[in-house]
Formats: structure tokens, C-alpha cells, sequence
């Protein structure tokens, strides 16, 4: 455990991070996770975290050393693609019984499952994860790993991140220290040209990688690994031969840039591919930084070309809704979007932005909001979940843009709502992607149901406003919630 | 006699369990204004939620105590204190189910002795709140086991104890955990049209329904209330749902003297017609009308659905009392186990399983165990295997998070296996393979006969 604590405070030390280098030594060294309140947290724990980086990886095998509910509650719940191997959706877990526990058996049962794995499905990889009760009864997965690569000449890589010792992103970012452990710079490719990039962070939900990697092959830039969307082993292990990196989600693998620009001198930058501006940014960056690493420079005017290409016919597209969208008032609650011009491409058309969480926004992004909102008051730290619903009760939004975890108080509020987090099924990367979340939002906005959702049923239509719907238990209940919301109840469920 | 066979494998390939906590905290989630609490990290409650909100697609109401690593060594008693008091000021809940996970069991502590204390130090405080305890660590049992701890949890604590004036028409039903919304309103209309009253507990028909309430809430709404769990020793008579019911139903006759009859299923015309006399004999009622027309309703299915079940080979993985209530409905209609695998081998159920062994074990073992079969039946999870072997799959059970309306599905009494007959067959017909010259021909199989038993015309 002790070098877990040291990795961790590595990484809450980590100097590329915009917040921290706000911060004093001291606050510096108390980390980044808030400390949680009982009854009244959310978010998945560090183990989530790390799978949700390492499992898009997808040819090898991932055996999760725990008590069935890590494993057997949560597998096969992502929606990133592959191309090619599906070993990745298969679940592997020690699924450790009472008796395991009791006589210290995790670590014979967890040797006795690589072997199983190996002998059954010969990965060219498995990664073992501990977790909250391997850590707690003491296993060394990290012994085990170490006997049974030898044992089995195969690479058997520890992911030590326990879920108590903090958040999902803190999880993120061990399962980046055990890349850079154990597994890239183990391979030497045979073909590292002056075209290379690895992509870090981007995780091939739905697919939308595959929108954007057309353009590089356009430009004749190869992409060496994407960590982790559609990966395969051997490509994140012979990564530290690329020229650049591209970090698409920067608060989830940022060490891992910064240690590659350390240990194998590749520059990386910050950028993004949801949104118009942010996709032509993010390929004029790549392209730069190769020519810096000695890249023909004629990569430069084609880049600008195909963006100029690209750009255009995007704007096109997106013209076409204008028309229907224009006015169109959105709420974003979403703590992770970075993309800025993704809110800049909305704006573009006409719809507006009447609210977006900055949670876990650095104050350079806050800066960035404030200047594109022109209103402050539409910035929130985090709302109430009742406090949202009572916004979107009183329509002071056409539609809410969020993760699956705050869908239902728009839906409940009878308000659309797109789902533009990791379990989202439609793929929003690159030019394409853009007018595709433009389209979506314009089917959810324009879709017939709202009509008949929201429309009391017709004998009801006298019923005055603020009364009490029938053949409901507890008055007491009832009457508070009517209190708390009379302000919305009454314009919406009153009138006909 | 049915062989169980345990697992033998290390490593468990695409799990069937769902964890006990998850069960527990499902049977909390049919009373009303209830809040289950998970007394573990962060990531227990937040699978479990992720997974809930996939399957029912509904808000669900679950929190965590949050223990972090300083608190799982020093002791998480703080945690679960600041918890209840947390969410007694902030959603004002009537009931606050504890479901304790594998973290905190694995340290064990007195979760009873901490909870007692922390009544006693705030009673003033959580006054209106019942907090129950459910003792439900990850590496043992699943959903079945944790939704029936929860419940005996709450008997034991909210019930009032003691024999007491009985009300000849109030019926207490214990539902096992695999009755769907739609299975809970069909049998409160059946014992309703006897004129009898029940009282079901949980109740998930009232709060997991996918209803659209005019206020933001953040316990459950709907459910069974709080008052009638502490009431159910005036109940005639308790009927219960399932083998795994049967602790919290002796434990509310051994408090209260109720009597209770169990049903370990109610899927089949056998198993309908014995609870619709039951009733009848309770009430004194006859059988009404419209029962007596879905029972013919029911007959017709037989006559109509049973061509396409007769010689089928069924692969079920299931939790045991699922397991048994579906396997003993597709023998029932002419089909045969090729295959049988459950969750735990706790349950007294799997010697009643008509099949030649059940397998303690998950997915990966119905896949390597369902080859030559015609039909995969399990939850959600199975898609990958019924893929790989080119089986369909029908989806049972939990969790269901790629169809829609799961929970609306009737599965017992007389309509809800017509519904059954017909969505197996309809699976069935819409599978069947059209007939070839080279599947027909006689002398394909004559020098390998062992493969006759898997060939495509036996299977479709």
C-alpha cells in the first residue's frame, strides 16, 4: 500500500495540471478529491475509473480480483467500438466467495484465474485489477503479476486502484502510472515514421474516433495508439515511438502526457474534437508539432486546406438549422465538457445558452465561459437536482444536454434531453459529429410527444391550479411538494 | 434426482449474479419513501445505481456511506452515523434500508450495535424514520438472497410483534424479487376479485413503475407504506411468492402467528389454479367470471403455443427461484433442460429443478453448457452468448437494459403464462431456419451419429 500512497500523491502533485499550479505546496499536497459526504455523494470510485481508461483496450483480457459486485455489477455498460477484437466485453472476475476471504485464498484463486484466462483465450495481455477487499485482506496482486508473467511468458499487468482511495479520476489517472509502469516502451515497432501521433484520452464512444481518423489518414498522419478507444495491446505498448500527442480528455490522463514528454520527448497539447473550431484547432496542432519534430512542412498548407474543405461544408450543414433552432434556449449540465466550441457552434446557429455547470471547470475555462455567456448568472457550481427540475417546470429551457445520471429530471419535468455522456449512442467527434448533435438536438426538441406528454387529460381540464392530483397516499408529502413548486405547478398542470 | 454441481473455475467468465446489496436494496425500493444506503465506497452504490437506472429507467433513489480508506481501517461506524443523519435532514425519508457490502463485512463490525446507538444518540432526530439493517456482503448469495434479507430485515424491525385481532379479508403476500410491476397488479386485482384486501410487501408496482409524479422526489414515491409493514400481524393469512421468501414469511408467523402458504411458483396452469382456490377457500368467494375465462384463455394458449415447444432444448440461466419457475414452465410445455445454471447454491429449490444437473456458475457457463440448444433464456448479459452461438436469446429476469418495458411483462397466474407461451413461441417462429437439402439429407449424419443430437434439424 505503500507505494500506492506515493503514486497518489504523485499524481495529486501533478504539475501540467491547470488547477493545481493555482495551488500552494501545502493545498497542493491534500490532492484534488474532495473529501466525500456520507449520504450525500455521487460519482463512481477509483477502480471505476481505472477500468473505465483500460478496458476500451481491446484485445486484452481484464480480470477484476474482487467480490462479484465491482465485476459483476458493471460489465459490459460502455459504449466505446472496436474494430476488431471483443475479448475486451468479456468479464473476468475472481468473484470471491466468503470462504476466499475467510482463509486468504484471493491470491492462489487469482494465479488459478490468469491461468484460465491464458489457457482459454491466449490475450496478448491480461490486466488484473485490485480492489477495495483485495487491498483490505492484503493480496499482492503485484507479486502475483510478476510470478505468473514469468510463469506464462505473458505481459500480466497489476492496475492497483482500489475504489476507497478516492475518486473516478483519481482511478483515471493510476490506471495512466500503470501504462507507463508496465506496459508502453515494452515494444519496439518496426515501422515509427515521422507521421506518427498517439491520441490519449479518447475512448471510441460509439464510434465518433472513427469520424475523425479519416481526416488524419486524409493528411497522412498515422496514428500509432488511441488510449484507449479501439487500442490493442501491442499498439499502446510500442506508443512511446510517435511523435506528438493529442490529449482529448485532459483531467483523465494528463500525467500520462506529461511523463511521455519527460521519459521520450514527445510533445503533446491539449485539444478537442467536439466542435468546428476546436476539430481544425486540434489538426493544425498535430501538424505543427510534427514539422517541430521534422515533419515536412508542406503538411501545413495541406492541413489548412482540408480544414478550410471541412469547415465550410459544416457550416452548411448546420445553416440548414438555423430555421428551426434559432431561439432555442439549452441548459448544459454536463461537469465534463471541455469543448467550448462546442457551446460556440450552438451559439453560431441562434440557440442559446441559459445555463451550464462549471463544477469542474479551471478558472482559464470560467474565463472562456464568462466571455461567451455574457451573463454570469448562467454559470453554476453545481444545482440541486430539485432546483433543475423546477427550471425546466417553468420552461426556462427547451432542452437539457447531460449525463444519464440527470436525465430523468428532465424527462420527469417533460422537457427533451440529450444525452451527451459516455453512454450517449450517437457519435458527436469531428465536422460530421457537430452537425450530428445539431441534428440530435433538433429531433429531441421537435419530437411530437412533448405535445402530448405535457397536455392534461381532457377531463381534468377544470381542475383548478394547485390542486392536488387524486389517489395519491400521503397528503403531507403532497402538500409540501405543491408548496415548494405552486410557482411551476400552476402554469403547467392547471390550464388546458 | 438432479445433480448441482459446484463451480470449479477460478475465474468467473460474464457473471450471471447481481450483488446481494443490490438485491436488499431493490426490496427497499417497494416501500414507500424509502431510501436504501449502501455501507460501503462510493463505487458499490454507484454500480448498483448505473445498473438500476439501465434496467428500470427510472431515478433511483440509493446513496453511500462513502467509506474511504482512512474509515475502512479505523472503522466506518462515523460514516454510517453522518449517512442517516444526512439523509434524514435532507430527503426526509420513512424508511433508511441499510444494506451493508463486502468492504465493510470483509472488516466486520457491529453494523446492528452501531445502528442501535445511533437511534438512541439522535432519537429525537430520526423520530418518523425506521432505519433496518441488512447484512448483505458481496461474496456471498445474490439479488434472491438480499431482497429476502431486506425483507426479513423489515419484519423484524417494523413489524409489531405479538398475536393480535386478525381481519378475515386482509391478505399479507411476501413477492419474490423476480415478480415484475406488471406480475404485483395482476395479483392485486386477482385477490381483490375475491373481495379480499392484501397488503404487499415490498411493493415495487407502486414505486418502480415509470410513473411521471408533478414534484421532484427523492426517496421513492409509491409503495408499500411503512404503517402496513408494522401492521401485518393483523393479516388472515400470508401468502408467499417464491422458495427464498419463506425465512421472512416463518419469521412473521413466529412474531405475529400468521399463518402463510407458499408457492415456490406461479408460473403454470397447476400453479394457478391452486392459488385461485386458495383464495376461494379464504374468502369464501366463488371464482369469477373473468378468471374463469383467462384460465380458458390459458387452455387455448396450450393447445396453440405447444407445437412449437415440443422436444426444444431450453438453456436457462437463471437465480434459483426463476430458474425453477421457468424450467418447470418449459417442461410443462414438452421441452427439455439441455442446460441449467444458478447463481448460489444456498437455495432448497434447485433439488425440485427438472433438469439432469444445475451448474453454480455464470454466463460463460451457459454459453460452453448451451451449445446444442434452441433457445438461450436469461437476463440481458446473455446477448454476448446467445451472439457467439448463434442462439436467440430470450431476456428474463434482471438486469434488462436493451429492451424496453421489462417490468411491464406479466409472468404468472393464467395470463401471465399465456404471455409466456407466446413470447417463446413467437422467439421460436421467428428463428425458425427454412428447410435445406443439405440439413434433410438422410445420409448426412450416418458417419458421425454423436452429432445428431446438435444438428439444425433437431434444434429448430
Amino acid at each position: 500500500m505503500s507505494s500506492l500512497s506515493a503514486k497518489i500523491q504523485d499524481v495529486f502533485n501533478e504539475p501540467a495540471c491547470e488547477n493545481n499550479r493555482g495551488k500552494d505546496a501545502k493545498a497542493r499536497k491534500q490532492g484534488c478529491s474532495k473529501p466525500l459526504t456520507p449520504g450525500a455523494a455521487a460519482g463512481g470510485c477509483a477502480f471505476d475509473g481505472a477500468k473505465i481508461v483500460l478496458q476500451p483496450i481491446t484485445d486484452v483480457a481484464h480480470l477484476v480480483h474482487a467480490p462479484l459486485a465491482c465485476e459483476g455489477n458493471s460489465w459490459d455498460n460502455r459504449g466505446t467500438a472496436s474494430s476488431g477484437p471483443t475479448l475486451w466485453r468479456t468479464s473476468f472476475t475472481t468473484d470471491l466467495t466468503e470462504l476466499d476471504v475467510m482463509m486468504g485464498q484471493g491470491e492462489r484463486k487469482l494465479f488459478k484465474a490468469i491461468r484460465e484466462i491464458k489457457e482459454a483465450y491466449a490475450p496478448p495481455a491480461i490486466f488484473v485489477y485490485s480492489t477495495c477487499v483485495t487491498a483490505l485482506i492484503g493480496d499482492d496482486i503485484e507479486a502475483v503479476c510478476k510470478r505468473a508473467a514469468e510463469k506464462f511468458d505473458l505481459p500480466v499487468v497489476p492496475i492497483n486502484a482500489p475504489g476507497f482511495v478516492g475518486s473516478k479520476n483519481l482511478g483515471n489517472k493510476l490506471a495512466g502510472e500503470a501504462l507507463l509502469d508496465h506496459v508502453i516502451g515494452t515494444a519496439e515497432p518496426d515501422d515509427a515514421g515521422p507521421y506518427d501521433i498517439n491520441i490519449l484520452g479518447e475512448f471510441n464512444l460509439s464510434g465518433e474516433f472513427w469520424l475523425v481518423k479519416p481526416l488524419l489518414d486524409r493528411l497522412g498522419i498515422r496514428v500509432r495508439a488511441a488510449i484507449p478507444g479501439d487500442a490493442r495491446y501491442l499498439e499502446v505498448a510500442s506508443a512511446h515511438r510517435a511523435r506528438a500527442n493529442m490529449m482529448v480528455c485532459s483531467t483523465a490522463l494528463i500525467n500520462l502526457a506529461r511523463k511521455m514528454e519527460q521519459r521520450w520527448d514527445i510533445p503533446f497539447f491539449e485539444g478537442s474534437f467536439y466542435g468546428i473550431t476546436d476539430t481544425s484547432e486540434a489538426l493544425r496542432q498535430i501538424s505543427t508539432l510534427l514539422v517541430k519534430k521534422g515533419a515536412d512542412p508542406e503538411i501545413l498548407g495541406r492541413t489548412e486546406a482540408l480544414i478550410a474543405e471541412e469547415e465550410a461544408m459544416a457550416w452548411k450543414k448546420l445553416a440548414a438549422y438555423r430555421p428551426r433552432l434559432e431561439g432555442k434556449r439549452v441548459l448544459l449540465n454536463t461537469g465534463g465538457v471541455k469543448s467550448w466550441s462546442v457551446v460556440h457552434a450552438l451559439m453560431e446557429i441562434g440557440i442559446e445558452i441559459v445555463g451550464t455547470s462549471v463544477k469542474k471547470s479551471t478558472p482559464e475555462d470560467k474565463e472562456r465561459i464568462k466571455k461567451i455567456l455574457k451573463d454570469e448568472n448562467h454559470m453554476f457550481e453545481s444545482m440541486a437536482p430539485r432546483d433543475i427540475y423546477a427550471m425546466l417546470s417553468q420552461r426556462k429551457a427547451d432542452i437539457m444536454l447531460s449525463g444519464g445520471r440527470t436525465q430523468f429530471i428532465a424527462l420527469k419535468a417533460k422537457v427533451p434531453w440529450l444525452d451527451i455522456n459516455q453512454e450517449r449512442h450517437q457519435p458527436y467527434a469531428g465536422y460530421d459529429g457537430m452537425v450530428e448533435l445539431v441534428r440530435q438536438i433538433d429531433l429531441a426538441i421537435h419530437n411530437p410527444i412533448w405535445r402530448q406528454v405535457r397536455e392534461p387529460p381532457p377531463w381534468e381540464c377544470q381542475l383548478a391550479a394547485g390542486d392536488e392530483p387524486p389517489g395519491t397516499k400521503s397528503e403531507t408529502a403532497i402538500v409540501q411538494g405543491f408548496k415548494k413548486f405552486a410557482g411551476t405547478t400552476a402554469d403547467d398542470f392547471g390550464e388546458c | 434426482m438432479v445433480r448441482i454441481l459446484p463451480q470449479t473455475k477460478a475465474a468467473a467468465v460474464n457473471p450471471l449474479k447481481s450483488s446481494q446489496p443490490l438485491g436488499a436494496a431493490l426490496a427497499f425500493l417497494g416501500i414507500d419513501g424509502a431510501m436504501p444506503l449502501f455501507h460501503g465506497s462510493q463505487g458499490c452504490t454507484s454500480f448498483a445505481l448505473v445498473l438500476f437506472v439501465r434496467h428500470f429507467k427510472e431515478a433511483i433513489p440509493l446513496q453511500t456511506t462513502a467509506m474511504d480508506e482512512v474509515a475502512t481501517i479505523l472503522g466506518g461506524a462515523d460514516h454510517l452515523e453522518e449517512a442517516i443523519l444526512n439523509l434524514k435532514s435532507r430527503t426526509k425519508p420513512k424508511l433508511i434500508g441499510v444494506c451493508t457490502t463486502a468492504l465493510t463485512e470483509t472488516r466486520g463490525e457491529d453494523f446492528a450495535g452501531d445502528i442501535a446507538n445511533i437511534r438512541q444518540k439522535h432519537a429525537e432526530e430520526l423520530a418518523g424514520t425506521e432505519v433496518v439493517l441488512a447484512n448483505t456482503p458481496d461474496f456471498e448469495g445474490a439479488i434472491e438472497e438480499g431482497w429476502a434479507k431486506a425483507v426479513t430485515a423489515m419484519i423484524g424491525r417494523i413489524t409489531r410483534p405479538g398475536e393480535q385481532a386478525r381481519q378475515s379479508k386482509k391478505i399479507a403476500i411476501l413477492p419474490g424479487w423476480n415478480l415484475t410491476v406488471a406480475d404485483i397488479e395482476h395479483l392485486r386485482d386477482m385477490v381483490e376479485s375475491f373481495g379480499l384486501e392484501p397488503v404487499i410487501v415490498p411493493d415495487v408496482s407502486g414505486s418502480l413503475d415509470g410513473t411521471v409524479p408533478d414534484r421532484w422526489v427523492t426517496t421513492t414515491y409509491g409503495g408499500t407504506s411503512v404503517e402496513d409493514i408494522r401492521e401485518l400481524g393483523t393479516a388472515e393469512r400470508c401468502i408467499v411468492v417464491g422458495e427464498h421468501m419463506r425465512r421472512p414469511a416463518e419469521l412473521l408467523h413466529r412474531l405475529t402467528g400468521v399463518p402463510y402458504t407458499i408457492f415456490q411458483s406461479l408460473a403454470g396452469l397447476k400453479a394457478a389454479d391452486r392459488f385461485v382456490s386458495l383464495l376461494s377457500a379464504i374468502s369464501g368467494a366463488p371464482v369469477p367470471a373473468g378468471v374463469r375465462r383467462r384460465r380458458a384463455q390459458l387452455q387455448d394458449a396450450l393447445l396453440d403455443g405447444h407445437f412449437h415447444f415440443g422436444g426444444k432444448k431450453i438453456a436457462i440461466a437463471a437465480e434459483p427461484d426463476q430458474l425453477y419457475q421457468l424450467a418447470t414452465f418449459f417442461v410443462d410445455m414438452g421441452s427439455e433442460i439441455a442446460a441449467a445454471v444458478t447463481t448460489t447454491n444456498m437455495s432448497k429449490i434447485l433439488e425440485k429443478v427438472p433438469a439432469d444437473s444445475v451448474q453454480i456458475g455464470d454466463i460463460g457457463d451457459l454459453e460452453a453448457l448451451g451449445a446444442g440448444a434452441g433457445l438461450l433464456v436469461t437476463h440481458s448479459h446473455g446477448r454476448q452468448a446467445a451472439q457467439h452461438l448463434g442462439i436467440p436469446l430470450m431476456r428474463v429476469g434482471f438486469p434488462i437494459f436493451d429492451r424496453l418495458g421489462s417490468q411491464h411483462k406479466l409472468t404468472v397466474l393464467y395470463q401471465g403464462t399465456r404471455d409466456l407461451i407466446f413470447e417463446a413461441a413467437n422467439i421460436f417462429q421467428a428463428n425458425r431456419h427454412a428447410p435445406t437439402p443439405e440439413a434433410l439429407d438422410p445420409f448426412r449424419h450416418r458417419e458421425m451419429p454423436d452429432e445428431l443430437r446438435s444438428s439444425s434439424l433437431a434444434r429448430h
